[in-house]
């Protein structure tokens, strides 16, 4: 476990203190890992590469003359999955409030960097002999959740403990993980009920990568309804993302790039899908592009919270604004602009052309159709140089063509953030509590019952102490009443608004 | 006698950054319109009301600054500091570091009693700075969770320890279409507990002065900050000395006691509204004309009319019967007038609020949020009947 040392990197600079970089504790996984999801993994196959945990405490951000320290967030990465996706979280966020603040910029690559690697690196290896074996859950939600949670539950715990305690204030955990694995799927969840347990104020948000439709994994239906079941119980929020939509993105970007057209060059930066420094082909690491995409999702989902603004928006008023109720807690994400043009000579992007974005296909991180589908709530976080002008005429503008649920037809939450992206002058993030995730759980189901009604590959699970045929059919079960649940919205889409009675008192 | 600004939440904490630099800049312009025995008097008047001295002579506003994160707080203090012309005091502010997440539950039901005597304390220390004391001023908003929820607990204690003070809200009223989606529960609730322990509650739109900064001031790209500044003119002129009996150089005292007097005859009717002419950018102010009598004619109107801004008065509306009372000044371009147009306010505005919330309280939506620090459906409808008395009060005059 490494601590960066404070006095080390708080340098006044221009009455400023630097950013606290965050603490890293690695436990078992390597973090230059870079591994291909796509390559062919049958069921039971002995890894050898360590999985893990790996916590990292959230960063604050710098103010001057600063009396009270802001909140933190635990990120909280599990799986192969998770943890790839967490790493690129790390290095953006970084580099973003290197780029807020000029001088840490040095401090942050050499100091914390060089940290990075040689301290935490030789308890990496340490921790690693402690752990290798864990042979990884080979796609099995049951060893991931059973075995892996019951067997690590006191260490793991340990180290969250330790993380909390370093928080001046815990607001959030973060958990980033798959779907369809078994580590992430199992353990990932597992942590959920232990994190709701321990710290009930604290919010859980989780980034959940759902299985596509030509996912290789045979039994990802099975792992996901089964975790589909801890999400619904034990998550305050639930981001899902699949893997289509972010390569959908990618190839949209990558199209924009190579149209030849003349001038069009992109600022390498700005790209949603680049990681910190240089412009990585993505043809060769598809990953790692799709990966950024869901780490600027995180970003700017904290940047409120974060960097000043004159609007603000903090993680607990996302929960309390977008969840009418406990149950519908899915919220769909779209991010804009993917990249900004470097080119003088094209005109900047229209701001409205950002809000039109948001609400288009090509810019979710899941498939899914809002457009026609019911709105519950929706938020609008804004980044950079957008004022509340700008916002009002917009939703003005888009609102006609959306649906809202009649008892929530001014369902709108905004924020506005001064601090936009690297590379970027503005941006926006929009999360829809929207009745259009119902298609992904029924198709979910769907390839579950699949499999279920054979009971293929059913023996891998029920060899697993604790697990027994109930438990899949209660999962089932509790996906069957979600999907009832935006049914019954659904249904309440074409009707006209009521216009209840008002109390009538004596005057 | 002094008027001790209370600041919450987000909202409040940036307006009242405003009001005090408007103030300030006021009673310090270079304009001579007046000779210059007047200007120091009206100096040491306003001085007097909202700033207390330092040694080295900058002046300190009698304020507190109350936040439940830390962010605002700082930049509007480091904004005054930076100003050079005057500052806030180094410990009047209070701030924790996760905010109330606009849960109004949260602001009232938790950080309210667990923050009640720090909170008190420095209000307490600001209170013995004053040689007397007017009253208090709480800028606050109505869809948050801090303003809205710890506001109106704040309101209460100040009821419970400061009872012979007068105690003015400053509300904002959220924009129609939301900033927060919740905005109507915190709303319903925040009104009708302030109802209850407020002497005098003066509302402002954010729509309507959104309007005033497009229409009047011909602001393109509107921000908050040009939102606040032209609230800020309008609280300015609220608060400026206005001139007693004795003559041109002795000003009244009690600020808050003078207004009470007057606008709110009857604790039933405690809303108050602003209407301030003229309205304009710099730019055009050198280019207009104005006469005393044409300027009192228009406001006249648009106090009959229920206008907020000059442009677009409907001449056609006469009043129904004289009798209001007005209260007219000196040096001023404005009335604080209570009348029927706040009334249609909460009856117009107050049916889509409360549409929208019985909607949502039929499917029970979002309440859950609030069921979990402590407010259960009995508060909403408490709430919900006590508006609904203040409205068919207001309907019946």
């Amino acid at each position: 476990m490494v601590t960066v040392r404070r006095s080390a990197l708080a340098q006044p600079c221009d009455g400023k203190l630097f950013p606290e970089p965050g603490e890293v504790l690695s436990y078992g996984s390597d973090l230059r890992q870079r591994r291909d999801l796509r390559s062919p993994r049958p069921l039971g196959e002995l890894r050898s590469c360590a999985r893990g945990i790996q916590r990292r405490r959230g960063f604050l951000s710098a103010l001057s003359g600063q009396r009270c320290s802001m909140t933190q967030s635990v990120i909280v990465q599990v799986g192969q999955c998770g943890n790839q996706i967490g790493c690129c979280f790390w290095d953006l966020a970084l580099r973003e409030h290197a780029a807020v603040n000029q001088a840490v910029l040095i401090d942050m690559e050499e100091g914390v960097v060089n940290e990075i690697l040689q301290g935490p690196l030789r308890d990496v290896f340490d921790s690693k002999q402690l752990i290798t074996d864990i042979s990884g859950s080979g796609n099995n939600w049951a060893v991931g959740h059973k075995v892996f949670g019951s067997r690590y539950q006191e260490e793991i715990l340990e180290k969250l403990r330790k993380s909390a305690e370093h928080c001046d204030c815990l607001q959030c955990f973060f958990v980033i993980h798959s779907m369809g694995g078994g580590t992430g799927s199992g353990l990932g969840t597992y942590l959920l009920k232990v994190l709701e347990d321990e710290f009930p104020e604290v919010y859980r948000f989780v980034t959940s990568v759902y299985p596509s439709g030509e996912d290789d994994v045979i039994t990802s239906p099975y792992n996901s309804i089964l975790a589909m079941k801890e999400l619904n119980e034990h998550a305050d929020c639930v981001l899902p993302i699949d893997n289509q939509s972010l390569f959908d993105i990618i190839s949209k970007i990558d199209l924009v790039v190579n149209s030849g057209k003349l001038g069009t060059t992109i600022k390498p930066k700005s790209l949603v899908t680049s990681s910190a420094g240089t412009f990585k082909k993505w043809q060769e690491k598809p990953f790692d592009a799709m990966n950024n995409i869901v780490a600027n999702l995180l970003l700017s989902l904290t940047s409120s919270a974060r960097f000043e603004g004159s609007l603000n928006m903090d993680l607990n008023e996302i929960s309390m604004n977008l969840v009418p109720f406990p149950q519908l807690h899915y919220l769909v994400s779209s991010l804009t602009p993917l990249y900004t043009l470097a080119d003088v000579n094209v005109p900047p992007r229209r701001l409205d052309q950002m809000f039109s974005d948001a609400f288009s296909k090509d810019h979710q991180l899941i498939r899914a159709d809002p457009k026609h589908s019911l709105y519950l709530a929706c938020a609008l976080m804004v980044r950079g140089n957008v004022q509340i002008s700008d916002l009002r005429r917009n939703i003005e503008r888009l609102k006609p063509s959306l649906q809202f649920v009649s008892w929530n037809q001014e369902g709108w939450k905004t924020s506005l953030c001064s601090v936009p992206p690297v590379g970027h002058s503005h941006s926006l993030l929009a999360l829809a509590n929207n009745t259009c995730v119902k298609p992904t759980f029924v198709e979910l189901r769907e390839r579950f019952l699949r499999l279920y009604k054979k009971k293929a590959h059913l023996h891998h699970y029920l060899q697993i102490e604790g697990m027994e045929e109930s438990c899949f059919t209660e999962a089932e079960s509790s996906l069957s009443a979600l999907i009832r649940e935006y049914n019954q919205l659904d249904a309440t889409k074409s009707m006209p608004v009521e216009d209840l009675p008002r109390l009538s008192v004596a005057v | 006698m002094s008027i001790v600004t209370v600041q919450l939440g987000q909202c409040g904490n940036q307006i009242g950054f405003e009001v005090f630099d408007a103030l300030f800049i006021d009673s310090h312009c270079p304009q001579r319109l007046s000779s210059k025995r007047e200007n120091e008097a009206y100096q040491a008047s306003c001085k007097e009301r909202f700033f207390s001295e330092e040694e080295n002579g900058v002046p300190i506003a009698r304020a507190v600054l109350v936040d439940m994160e830390p962010k605002v707080i700082n930049q509007t203090l480091s904004k005054a500091a930076q100003s050079g012309r005057w500052k806030y005091g180094q410990h009047s502010s209070f701030c924790q570091k996760q905010g109330s997440g606009n849960n109004w539950a949260y602001g009232y039901s938790v950080h309210g009693p667990r923050h009640e005597e720090s909170i008190r304390n420095l209000i307490q220390k600001e209170v013995e700075k004053c040689d007397s004391l007017s009253g208090f001023f709480i800028i606050m908003s109505m869809a948050g969770g801090t303003g809205s929820g710890l506001g109106a607990f704040v309101t209460q204690n100040l009821q419970d320890q400061y009872s012979n003070s007068l105690k003015m809200n400053q509300i904002i009223w959220p924009y129609g279409t939301g900033e927060v989606i919740v905005q109507n529960y915190n709303s319903i609730l925040t009104l009708s507990h302030l109802y209850r322990s407020s002497d005098a509650l003066l509302v402002h739109e954010n729509d309507a002065v959104h309007k005033i900064c497009a229409k009047l001031m011909n602001i393109k790209q509107i921000s908050f900050s040009d939102i606040n500044q032209v609230l800020a003119h309008q609280l300015g002129s609220v608060f400026q000395p206005t001139y007693s009996a004795e003559g041109s150089f002795h000003y009244r005292r009690n600020p808050l006691g003078d207004l009470m007097e007057n606008l709110v005859p009857h604790p039933e009717f405690k809303m108050l509204g602003v209407r301030n002419i003229p309205q304009m950018s710099e730019n055009s102010l050198a280019y207009s004309t104005f006469t005393w009598a044409g300027l009192l004619k228009h406001l006249r109107q648009m106090l009959i009319s229920n206008a907020k801004m000059e442009e677009g008065i409907d001449w056609q509306i006469r009043p129904p019967l004289p009798g209001l009372p007005s209260l007219s000044k000196m040096s001023l371009n404005k009335e604080l007038h209570f009348n029927t147009s706040i009334a249609n306010l909460l009856i117009l505005r107050g049916k889509d609020v409360h549409s929208a919330d019985l909607g949502k309280q039929k499917l029970r939506a979002y309440v859950h949020q609030y069921t979990k620090f402590g407010i259960e459906e009995e508060d909403f409808l408490d709430s919900f009947a006590l508006l609904e008395q203040v409205v068919a009060s207001y309907c019946t005059l």
